[in-house]
């Protein structure tokens, strides 16, 4: 039997199966070529060196949101506004590459920096109504999210867009901000190392510093945190401004390393599918670039199956929820828990009385 | 000769942490009395009436109404039997009119609406019936405590409550809505009602009830006719030690002036005034304890001592500094540390482990963490030295605090709160509702720190520790000082419980303030 | 013509109530759930998934009505899984809702696929959309018969839903559960009532309506579904529902301002004096402001009562 501190870990990985089994399911029921559909999505991504690497290139911007989400939920704040720092982030990018001429060791330096800095801005906006008004964070971010988005379009539209090319997209981005392939043949690029420093940070912010334990104890319990002298303002506003600086820094990572131009005319889902590798990670950083990596390998596997096969790539969506869910219900498995505790109480109990 | 018309019979009720609230308690109620059920918190008054009213249900015992066993296992359970419950606190919908909330779940009906004109004159009739005098209209929100508290009561009565269980009920009320509510209740009895009466203000249950039966400890004391007891006498079985430990002290040695308050007025957040015009002073080096039933004003008071309620009237200072303006952070530097009542809400985190709990108020310190980060090694090695130091029993430091028993977190709490470095302890019921061997630790330690030269506030509605542990004794009753006592070990139980029931009261308090 | 000339023409109100639709019925979503004590962020997933159900349902049946149907049942369903994993599963309630909406997102492109071979728009799918109607006597009175008469029929339905939610919440026995429930759970269970039960009661009743909502998108303004189509509504619905007081009056009139400013973008998509990008935002800042003056009114009421 278990040690109760083993539950957690073996009750993530017990609402992976499940909801991996039912995805499956779905597509027996769905498939005419299920065996190889399902074949094709967990083998798909290793049969090339150019398919795993799109498992890679995917993998990058989760890490950044998912360090995001991590850190903001961590402090109870529960702001969905990765989506528009990250958008964000990516405009700043273009911009600042499009318009402001720079060295090339330089100029993504200052693009990212300016990219991070936006961010935080824009997530510290819900971070100030919530200090100043006790307006919810949740529904301001997500109307902010549209903002970001629309601010996006306008200034794609009347400021950075070429007219010569076909679709609304921005001029070519100059060499000299973009971020090269680190990998030959691929597309992954030095953003990766980022990707992972800013795990390593988010890992070392939340578990090791001064700041990062008042977070985690506020977001756990506020009322403790204030009667042990603990600041909450200052909770709500480093969170909130640390989470959108590193969702920017994504944005502008992801735009400089893998596009060639700005052309973001919808918000690109990445601040909700932080969520899932939030909930994964458990709100641990250092766990954020596996959780990262799991959803981007079965996202890629069901787009490769779905090339190949009658199945479409959305099965992912439904996996993802069920994950969540799974991992989320204190109800599932909360009986097979109790036993776990209850039977460490007792044994402890028995050593105690026999001495 | 009335009938009985309620027998509880050896009711056994123990709680998951090993209390015992219920030790075989027997209890005997005659159809149309009002019975008087005394005791201090935690005598097991409220787990009685709780397993009466289906909330609880007892490990053993028998329930026989009106001559049949019964099993009540849920509130409708005894709603149906008759019986009803108006809570301490109450259980109204605030923006519902006092009809809707009368009628809730047993709504009139016009086709698929809610016929209100029938509900409110249904209440607007039984209102009369008991001479209540409600306006049933009015939204409950706008509805002063007393009224709240009537419209709670005609609630049972609305659904048919033969018996009725009211959980202190003037605790809340003013003078004249006491009275008001006692001709109420006289009115009930006359119509054949029975009523049980939980309270351990003894002038009230002299004047309105026929008998009363004390509890003490889990264990029923007697049951008696109120008129044949004196309120000294009540009072004598009411309150006493049944264990009595002593500790052994070092002399008194006083410092400086460490917390001083003057005049101070509290209100809560209900807007009731709690604390009316308190001063006293404690030194380094002592001991002072604040007796008193709960809810005479104690929370209010250390809740102002440590911070948590800015809103007050009057002088707090701390070492001579005003603490008008401070923040929580800036008295915890000044050597402010506090115990708080309730332990779950604002004494820990319960899902973070115990290294996590044990640093909340000293994280910050130097030998905790450095410009930006926290010291690893010095932390977990304080963790363990003060997991042994305090007997803690846990798994090791990773283990999570919300899963130690009662006892154990409350040594986390106190080993947090006296390991840094504390000049003055606020100690809010510490050692309520854990276990022994966890108190008497707990007991000891405050006495180390009172010879170590801390100031001591210690609020307990404890005899036991708050006579034997404090230095000088005060009684808060009604939110102010009903006494003082300088020599507390010639203090006996009984005369502190006079000054706890409000039975006698002093107007000079000497020794209360250092001039 | 000016501005102003735009916004009081009858054709610009008409197009306020069209759009104002989707939004009102999402807005009294959540309000009958939070009124219950659950809040509901799987609103927007529902709209989602009720709009392709409707499509799919009215295409292979060539029926709209049974379409409708179909969206409505799949809707009252989601709110009652929605309500097994809040109450039974003791799921948090927005990470429930979001996975809901994750799940409905890629879902619905995934059901889409199956059920037509359609990828993004459901071309393929001869869908019937619900009828406009032109109210006879109505339609003849000049201003007021071009802003009130041929709506689609569940625009006029979404403004005498305020009134039945509005009479439900208020008049009804369970109603006044559904309030007690969501105000004081504890004086409930002192009376007996299930408060679970109630709340799931709750919870399909919001799902019918966000369905109702969805339909509309895909049934009533247009007669296909496209992918993502309820861009945000849902999440509209939880800010004017906030900003109403969680009432269905306030949430009618918080879900009417944001109309107006929907239906402008869409004016000046025509009329460009303003970008069309910056007009798009007018709706959600114009959100964010009132829920900020909102929020800081509740907070300044609050602490006068402390004060006193």
């Amino acid at each position: 039997m278990l040690k109760s501190s083993q539950f957690n870990t073996f009750r993530t990985a017990l609402s992976i199966a499940i909801a991996l089994i039912l995805s499956f399911l779905v597509i027996f029921l769905v498939s005419d070529q299920p065996v190889e559909a399902i074949m094709r999505m967990i083998t798909g991504p290793l049969s090339s060196k150019r398919l795993f690497a799109n498992v890679i290139e995917l993998m990058i911007p989760l890490i950044f949101t998912g360090v995001s989400v991590s850190i903001m939920f961590s402090a109870n704040q529960i702001n969905l506004g990765a989506e528009g720092s990250f958008h964000l982030g990516g405009l700043v990018a273009a911009v600042v590459g499009l318009m402001v001429p720079m060295s090339q060791g330089v100029h993504p330096i200052a693009a990212i920096l300016l990219g991070g800095l936006t961010g935080a801005v824009f997530a510290a906006i819900p971070a100030i109504l919530k200090i100043f008004t006790t307006a919810s964070e949740l529904v301001s971010s997500l109307m902010l999210n549209y903002i970001a988005l629309f601010l996006g379009n306008y200034i794609l539209s009347y400021y950075l867009r070429d007219t010569t090319a076909g679709a609304l997209t921005s001029h070519l981005l100059p060499e000299s901000v973009k971020l090269q392939s680190i990998v030959s043949g691929t597309n992954i690029h030095i953003g990766l190392f980022i990707a992972l420093l800013t795990a390593v940070f988010g890992y070392l912010f939340l578990f090791k510093s001064k700041l990062g334990y008042m977070l985690r104890i506020s977001g756990e319990n506020e009322k403790f945190a204030k009667y042990s002298g603990m600041n909450i303002v200052t909770v709500i506003l480093i969170s909130q401004l640390l989470g959108g600086f590193i969702a920017g820094v994504g944005g502008s990572v992801q735009l400089l390393g893998m596009y060639r131009r700005f052309s973001w005319a919808a918000l690109l889902g990445y601040g909700w599918d932080a969520i899932i590798v939030t909930t994964l990670s458990k709100k641990n950083p250092l766990f954020v670039p596996l959780a990262a990596f799991f959803l981007a390998y079965i996202r890629i596997g069901a787009d490769i199956m779905s090339r190949s096969t009658d199945v479409s790539p959305e099965i992912v969506a439904i996996t993802q929820g069920i994950i969540i869910i799974l991992i989320v219900a204190e109800q599932f498995l909360s009986g097979y828990k109790h036993k776990l505790v209850a039977r460490e109480a007792r044994l402890q109990m028995e050593t105690e009385g026999a001495e | 000769m009335a009938d009985t018309i309620l027998e509880m019979k050896n009711i056994v009720k123990i709680y998951s942490n090993g209390v015992v609230a219920n030790d075989n308690i027997s209890l005997s109620l005659k159809k149309g009395e009002i019975h008087a059920l005394l005791g201090e918190n935690g005598a097991g008054k409220s787990t009685l009436m709780k397993i009466l009213f289906g909330i609880e249900t007892p490990e053993s015992g028998e329930i026989i109404l009106n001559g049949k066993s019964v099993a009540i296992r849920n509130p409708l359970e005894a709603i149906k039997l008759g019986i009803g419950m108006v809570h301490q606190h109450f259980m109204l919908v605030p923006s519902f009119t006092i009809a809707e909330n009368i009628i809730l779940g047993v709504e009139p009906r016009k086709g698929i609406f809610t016929d209100m004109d029938k509900a409110e004159e249904l209440s607007r009739r039984i209102s009369d019936e008991y001479n209540f005098k409600l306006d049933v209209g009015e939204k409950v929100e706008n509805l002063p405590v007393g009224i709240k508290q009537k419209v709670e009561i005609l609630k049972a009565l609305f659904r048919g409550a033969e018996i009725l269980i009211l959980d202190e009920p003037t605790a809340v009320l003013t003078p004249q809505e006491t009275e008001e509510l006692f001709i109420q209740l006289r009115r009930l009895k006359e119509k054949g009602h029975t009523i049980i009466f939980i309270s351990h203000k003894l002038d009230e249950i002299k004047q309105i009830c026929d008998r009363l039966t004390i509890m003490r400890n889990g264990k029923n004391m007697g049951t008696y006719e109120t008129t044949d007891l004196t309120t000294k006498e009540i009072s004598r079985l009411m309150v006493g030690r049944d264990v009595v430990t002593k500790f052994d002290k070092a002399a008194l040695n006083l410092r400086e002036t460490a917390v001083s308050i003057r005049k101070l007025e509290v209100w809560n957040t209900a807007g009731t005034k709690k604390v009316n015009g308190l001063d006293f002073d404690v030194k380094e080096g002592e001991i002072f304890g604040i007796a008193g039933v709960e809810g005479n004003g104690q929370s209010e008071l250390a809740q102002v001592l440590a911070g948590l309620i800015e809103n007050y009237k009057g002088e707090y200072r701390i070492f001579g500094e005003t603490a008008k303006g401070l923040s929580i952070k800036d008295l915890r530097s000044k050597g402010m540390s506090y115990i708080p009542e309730d332990r779950m809400t604002y004494g820990i985190a319960e899902n973070m482990d115990l290294l996590s709990n044990l640093f909340a108020n000293q994280y910050d310190k130097e030998k905790y963490s450095g410009r930006i980060f926290l010291k690893k090694k010095p932390m977990e090695q304080a963790a363990k030295d003060l997991i042994s130091q305090f007997l803690i029993k846990a798994g090791s430091f990773k283990t999570k605090v919300g899963m130690l028993s009662g006892g154990n977190i409350q040594k986390v709490v106190v080993a947090r709160e006296f390991s840094d470095d504390p000049k003055v302890i606020i100690a809010n019921q510490p050692t309520r509702g854990i276990d022994v061997g966890a108190a008497e630790f707990i007991r000891k330690k405050l006495l180390e720190l009172r010879d170590k030269g801390c100031a001591v506030i210690l609020i307990s509605a404890d005899l036991n520790e708050v006579m034997e542990l404090s230095d000088r004794l005060a009684v808060m009753y009604k939110g102010e000082f009903s006494g003082v006592f300088k020599d507390v070990s010639a203090l006996t139980e009984e005369e502190l419980g006079r000054y706890m029931l409000g039975i006698e009261k002093d107007e000079g308090l000497e020794g209360i303030v250092y001039a | 013509m000016s501005i102003t000339e735009i916004l009081l023409s009858p054709d610009f109100l008409f197009v306020v109530l069209r759009v104002t639709t989707p939004i009102l019925f999402a807005t009294l979503a959540v309000t009958i759930a939070a009124r219950s004590g659950v809040f509901n962020i799987a609103i927007e997933g529902i709209m989602l998934i009720a709009a392709l159900v409707g499509v799919i349902f009215s295409a292979k049946l060539q029926n709209p009505w049974l379409g409708l149907l179909a969206a409505l049942i799949a809707g009252g369903a989601i709110g009652l899984l929605l309500g097994v994993l809040v109450l039974r599963l003791k799921t948090d309630a927005i990470l429930a809702g979001v996975a809901i909406n994750l799940m409905a997102s890629g879902g619905t492109i995934f059901l889409l696929y199956l059920v037509s071979g359609d990828r993004g728009v459901s071309s393929s799918l001869k869908s019937l959309s619900l009828p406009n109607i032109a109210i006879p006597v109505i339609e003849q009175i000049p201003f007021l018969g071009t802003v009130l008469s041929r709506h689609n029929i569940l625009t006029y339905l979404v403004f005498i839903m305020v009134v039945i939610v509005h009479f439900m919440l208020y008049k009804t026995p369970l109603g006044l559960k559904i309030r007690s429930v969501g105000e004081n759970p504890h004086a409930a269970e002192s009376v007996g009532i299930n408060v679970h039960k109630i709340q799931y009661i709750a919870l399909a009743m919001s799902g019918v309506l966000a369905a109702f909502g969805g339909a509309f998108l895909s049934m009533g303004y247009l007669s296909w579904f496209t992918n993502g189509m309820t861009a945000g509504r849902g999440y509209i619905g939880l800010a004017a529902n906030a900003m109403g007081g969680s009432t269905p009056i306030g949430g009618l009139i918080v879900s009417l301002i944001f109309g107006i400013a929907d239906a402008m973008a869409n004016v000046f998509q025509t009329g460009a004096s303003l970008p069309y990008e910056l007009v798009q935002m007018i709706p959600y800042i114009t959100t964010i402001a009132g829920l900020a003056v909102y929020s800081l009114n509740r907070k300044k009421r609050q602490e006068r009562i402390i004060n006193k």
